[in-house]
């Protein structure tokens, strides 16, 4: 990287800051949903439904309203006048996509085990949570249909009026006459077949949701741990008919969300309807069992990729066919999963020809929706596991082959084959880098000598290279995928009299550090300490406008929008200091703080001065208002597109199937960084969140659709033991889609560790007669993995 | 998850434990550490009328070597046994197997006495008394009296204690001959999947998750006995286990486990 590519000239960006925001998260100053003291709130409790799917013959609340502190019960049918509108999916992918109406409550149906059939309100959590014994809910249970296959076949109907229980199809095929005669035509063509277990978003939070109205003149506030409170506003004034204006919410501390918290919860909606029948706060917090059936989950698709490709391995077409699992409803964005992969199925190579087709289907399952990456560690998961068996078909290594593809830098802005522009890009580099963090000549030589030794604890090396589309998303775009809103970002910067300042930014931070790094960047410009810029957010009544946080959007889209906000103020404050120095503004540069006219060192008044100006108004240029604020809200032009190299070196003992993690190299390219400290953050946990979906992590379901994995003994979430070092360095390629050169790394670890690591457990096999490996590659799958290839000592 | 509403009393001795017991009936429950029996609760699972807490009964607490015996007190937590150099000296099989359970917060709340009681076939201490060929002094009303391991686990989650006795102590023989513990899980804080515990270079093998109660491999104990070889004694390790199956492993491939961990654990004892 070149000095003249970063726009940042303070010093402060790029520096390793610790982040602001800890201190009260870490001395448990920072409050969240269950700390709220709310007196006199009634506590809500659901009665959820045990079974898959059932119907329901009657709810019989009245021993619970027996119960000591118990206020009131509801069955669906009681609530079934307070909806206006079903609970709100707004991605309808297609326009004949069929979304079964969805109450918070549900009347004459159970779809999912945890679809909520009652609620309990009560004086206290305890007695709300005795009240649920006592509503009696008479079921006729029905068979469930709990895999896609089934759901596929219409065995079973789900939502019998809608006939079927296909959702959609959703097909993306430029040129098919073109990709079949590439296939035609291909000296290699791979098929592959992987599966995307479901997985559980485990943030250290649960959901949470206070309501607190005010029943004489309307108002009402929600609180919710939310990934969107302003989407959520906006679903929740018109799913319950409130109006907008009467409606503030506030995310208070959120304790994490991976994309579960970026939805409109039946809890929600329930809570503020509760809250305003009995005219009282009303409260509800999620246990980690309820969780596990009743937040959303990810992943969860099947996906055949098949590559056609020349002797060489050059890449000449790729097809990849979905069947993505919606579970029994459709959530807030669920059906534009799979599509936010669609594009990307070709990786980060040079392909002409593409072919893309989704169909998503109901189950009796727990809905799904978006979970950290969604759609692109699929898509990565698929064209990378497929570039590894096209490796072997072709005879050449894991890094040939890739190298061999990669679209060359000289092709950016590369016209992606999906119809993208990918702005920028320089896959080589990071790939060389990473095998140098890795040690990968050595590592080969190890894998060879263990080989030869005939060693049963086997190496193996996993390569995954990738490219994302983030920073969602240019409104335009999305309103051709048919998604309901926007991808816009506002923000606003304002000097205060004594020149500290307030940002105010419709991104909605859960553990990010955004106050860090929106102050970071603020600063930089104005030449103030970080520490005397706040960042206001995740409170519509303080930042009215937003779209929050989620798809690796809040630094691009909103980042730039500080960015471009800073700068109006910037340009507003010269103009008056430009009138107390007598001096042109466009002669004038802000350098630490103090204005200062070109070429007349003397000449100058420092920021603080212009700010006190712009308060007292007194002396301002004709035609300026006082006070000193900027308020920009940038819809961008293009996504951007981070990528980069991953290694994993696994270790498999053949006698056991246990798989370890040995090391870890990757090389990310998230163009500019604001805060490497923040940015090596993201890329741990993204790493790691990845590799549990490869290692441990699984929803388990039983064939009545029974989950058999609704604690955290069950559900395998990695803790810091099973953390390894990570080699971690980046390259430095700045988007030119926006200002400040920067891309999205939230996701990223985590779209590039999944495959990374099932490349290298297949790698580590492969002598053995293994071409393939389910997720999770737990140690009882490889042993049978193992077995079943007609190896395996003993 | 919310318990169910429960009343509670301490008893601060051994002697007030069983008179609280006395008083309060068959739904009263001795509280320990609590890291088995308020999960239970919490899933409501478990329904006590009264929480008898033990929590400060200090004469329960405690490790001391005489002779050819350890004495420990069935309040000692996890960690104490973890990190007592008198018992890494004496018996470095159990210090090391109490550092393997679970992780530091629950080794810290959790104790030897309610491992032993709570008789889960998945914990792993019962494993490693059954290998050491314990003995556990149970008090009740009428005074103390002593229990085998080999007879103590009577069943899933049921053990020879009496409903009105509290299970004092544990006294395992000295044990420095060649140990080891073979724990197989997924993640460092994990019950084990299958467990193989051998004492004094396999004279003792118990056994975790392969049946209803934790078990001794009496047959590889036996095979060992007789001069066999740590490969063939291992052979028999899943004799008489039932094991049960959940989403890490399936009884065969437990079977599979419990043969390759014991003759691990065998070499590694110098079997
Ligand atoms: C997250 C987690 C992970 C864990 N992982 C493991 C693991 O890997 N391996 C493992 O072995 N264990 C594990 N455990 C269980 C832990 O070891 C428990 O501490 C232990 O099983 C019970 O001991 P306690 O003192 O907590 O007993 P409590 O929970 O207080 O009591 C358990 C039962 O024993 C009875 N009881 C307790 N003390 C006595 C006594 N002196 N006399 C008579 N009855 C008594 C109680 O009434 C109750 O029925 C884990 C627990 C948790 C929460």
């Amino acid at each position: 990287m070149t000095v003249t590519d970063t726009p940042f000239a303070g010093g402060i960006v790029g520096e390793a800051r610790l982040r602001k925001e800890d201190p009260a998260l870490l001395t448990g100053e920072a409050k969240f949903i269950d700390d709220l003291d709310l007196p006199g709130a009634l506590w809500v409790a659901c009665v959820r439904s045990p079974h898959a799917h059932a119907r329901i013959n009657s709810v019989d609340t009245s021993e619970a309203l027996a119960v000591a502190g118990v206020v009131a019960a509801y069955s669906g049918e009681d609530l079934a006048d307070t909806w206006v509108a079903p609970l709100p999916c707004a991605w309808p992918v297609t326009d004949d996509m069929k979304n079964p109406a969805h109450f918070p409550v549900a009347q004459g149906k159970a779809n999912y085990a945890g679809d909520i059939v009652a609620v309990v309100v009560a004086t206290s959590r305890y007695a709300a949570a005795d009240g649920l014994e006592g509503v009696v809910v008479d079921y006729e249970p029905l068979d469930a249909v709990v895999s896609i296959e089934d759901a596929e076949s219409d065995r079973v109907v789900i939502h019998e009026d809608l006939g079927t229980n296909v959702s959609y199809e959703w097909p993306l095929i430029p040129d098919p006459e073109g990709v079949d005669a590439a296939f035609e035509a291909a000296e290699h063509h791979i098929t592959e077949t992987y599966v995307h277990q479901r997985l559980i978003p485990a943030p250290m939070e649960p959901r949470g949701v206070a309501v607190v109205p005010a029943p004489h003149n309307g108002d009402m506030t929600l609180y919710s741990s939310t990934q969107i409170p302003h989407v959520l506003k906006v679903m929740a004034a018109l799913t319950l008919g409130v109006p907008e204006q009467k409606l503030r919410v506030i995310a208070p501390s959120v304790g994490g969300g991976f994309g579960c918290k970026l939805n409109v919860y039946a809890e929600e909606i329930l809570c503020m309807a509760l809250a305003q029948r009995h005219g009282v706060p009303v409260r509800w917090t999620e246990s980690r069992t309820e969780a596990a059936g009743s937040t959303i989950q990810g992943r969860a698709q099947r996906q055949t990729i098949e590559l056609a490709a020349d002797a060489d391995g050059k890449l000449t077409a790729v097809r990849a066919t979905l069947l993505a699992d919606m579970g029994a409803y459709l959530q807030l964005v669920a059906p534009g999963v799979p599509l936010l992969g669609a594009f990307l199925y070709h990786g980060l190579y040079d392909v002409p020809l593409y072919s893309f087709t989704c169909k998503s289907v109901f189950t009796n399952l727990t809905p799904t929706d978006a979970y950290r990456g969604a759609g692109r560690p699929e898509a990565t998961y698929a064209i990378e596991r497929g570039m590894d068996a096209l490796a072997v078909a072709v005879g050449v290594g894991a890094d040939e082959i890739r190298s061999r593809n990669f679209i060359p830098t000289e092709k950016f802005p590369y016209d992606s084959p999906a119809g993208l522009v990918f702005d920028s890009g320089n896959y080589q580099p990071a790939l060389d880098r990473a095998k140098e963090l890795i040690g990968w000549d050595a590592r080969m030589a190890e894998q060879a000598e263990r080989r030869a030794a005939g060693s049963t604890t086997h190496l193996g090396l996993g390569i995954s290279t990738y490219v994302e589309m983030c920073g969602l998303a240019p409104s335009r775009v999305l309103a051709s995928l048919n998604y309901g809103a926007g991808g816009w970002e506002s923000a606003t910067v304002r000097i205060l009299p004594t020149c500290k300042v307030q940002v105010v930014t419709g991104a909605t931070p859960h553990g990010q550090g955004h106050e860090t790094c929106w102050s970071m960047i603020v600063a930089d410009r104005l030449g103030v300490d970080p520490d005397d810029v706040e960042v206001l957010h995740s409170d519509t009544a303080i930042s009215p406008l937003g779209m929050d946080t989620y798809g690796s959007r809040s630094l691009s889209v909103g980042g730039t929008a500080i960015w471009m906000a800073t700068e109006k103020v910037v340009e507003k404050a010269a103009t008056i200091a430009a009138h107390m120095l007598e001096a042109n503004p466009e002669d004038l540069e802000l350098t630490g703080g103090v204005f200062s006219v070109k070429g007349s060192p003397d000449a100058e008044v420092p920021l603080a001065g212009v700010a006190f100006a712009a308060f007292t108004a007194h002396d301002l240029p004709d035609g300026v208002e006082p006070n000193l604020q900027a308020q920009v809200t940038w819809d961008p032009p293009n996504f951007t597109f981070p990528f980069g190299a991953h290694i994993a070196v696994v270790e498999i003992d053949e006698v056991t199937g246990a798989v370890d993690l040995i090391d870890y190299a990757a090389c990310d390219d998230c163009g500019n960084q604001i805060n490497p400290m923040i940015v090596e953050g993201q890329v741990h946990g993204g790493i790691v969140q990845g590799v549990a979906q490869a290692l441990w992590e699984e929803a388990v379901y039983d064939e009545d659709g029974q989950c058999r994995s609704a604690n955290l003994a069950d559900y395998l979430v990695p803790s810091a033991a099973e953390c390894i070092d990570m080699k971690l360095d980046h390259t430095v390629t700045p988007s030119p889609t926006n200002p400040m050169g920067v891309k999205g790394i939230g996701e990223a670890g985590t779209i590039a560790s999944t495959p990374a690591v099932m490349n290298a457990v297949v790698d580590a096999l492969r002598p053995l007669g293994v071409t393939g490996m389910a997720m999770p590659a737990s140690p009882m799958t490889v042993r049978r993995a193992i077995e079943a290839a007609g190896g395996g000592a003993s | 998850m919310i318990p169910a509403a429960v009343g509670y009393v301490r008893a601060d001795s051994v002697e007030a434990a069983v008179a609280a017991l006395g008083e309060h009936g068959d739904e009263a429950k001795l509280l320990a550490g609590g890291q088995s029996l308020i999960p239970l609760m919490r899933l409501r699972l478990a329904r006590p009328s009264v929480l008898v807490d033990m929590g400060r009964a200090n004469d329960l607490r405690g490790i001391s070597v005489d002779g050819d015996t350890v004495s420990i007190g069935a309040l000692t937590s996890h960690s104490d046994l973890e990190h007592s150099a008198e018992l890494a000296a004496a018996c470095p099989l159990l210090a090391h197997v109490a550092s393997q359970v679970g992780d530091p917060a629950v080794r810290h709340r959790g104790t030897l006495g309610g491992s032993l009681a709570h008789a889960d076939p998945a914990s792993d201490l019962p494993a490693a008394v059954l290998a050491l060929g314990g003995t556990l002094v149970a008090t009740g009303p009428g005074g103390s009296r002593e229990i085998a391991a080999t007879d103590f686990f009577t069943g899933f989650l049921e053990s020879a204690l009496a409903a009105d006795e509290v299970l004092a102590g544990v006294r395992v023989p000295v044990s420095t001959g060649g140990w080891s513990y073979q724990k197989f899980n997924r993640r460092a804080q994990d019950w084990a999947i299958v467990g193989v515990a051998v004492a004094e270079g396999g004279a003792g093998v118990g056994l975790v998750n392969m049946g209803s109660t934790p078990l001794r491999a009496s047959a590889v104990e036996a095979a060992v006995a007789g001069g066999a070889g740590a490969s063939d004694a291992a052979a028999s390790a899943a004799e008489g286990t039932e094991p049960p199956s959940d989403n890490n492993a399936d009884p065969a491939y437990r079977e599979h486990l419990v043969r390759v961990l014991t003759e691990r654990a065998l070499v590694a004892a110098g079997a």
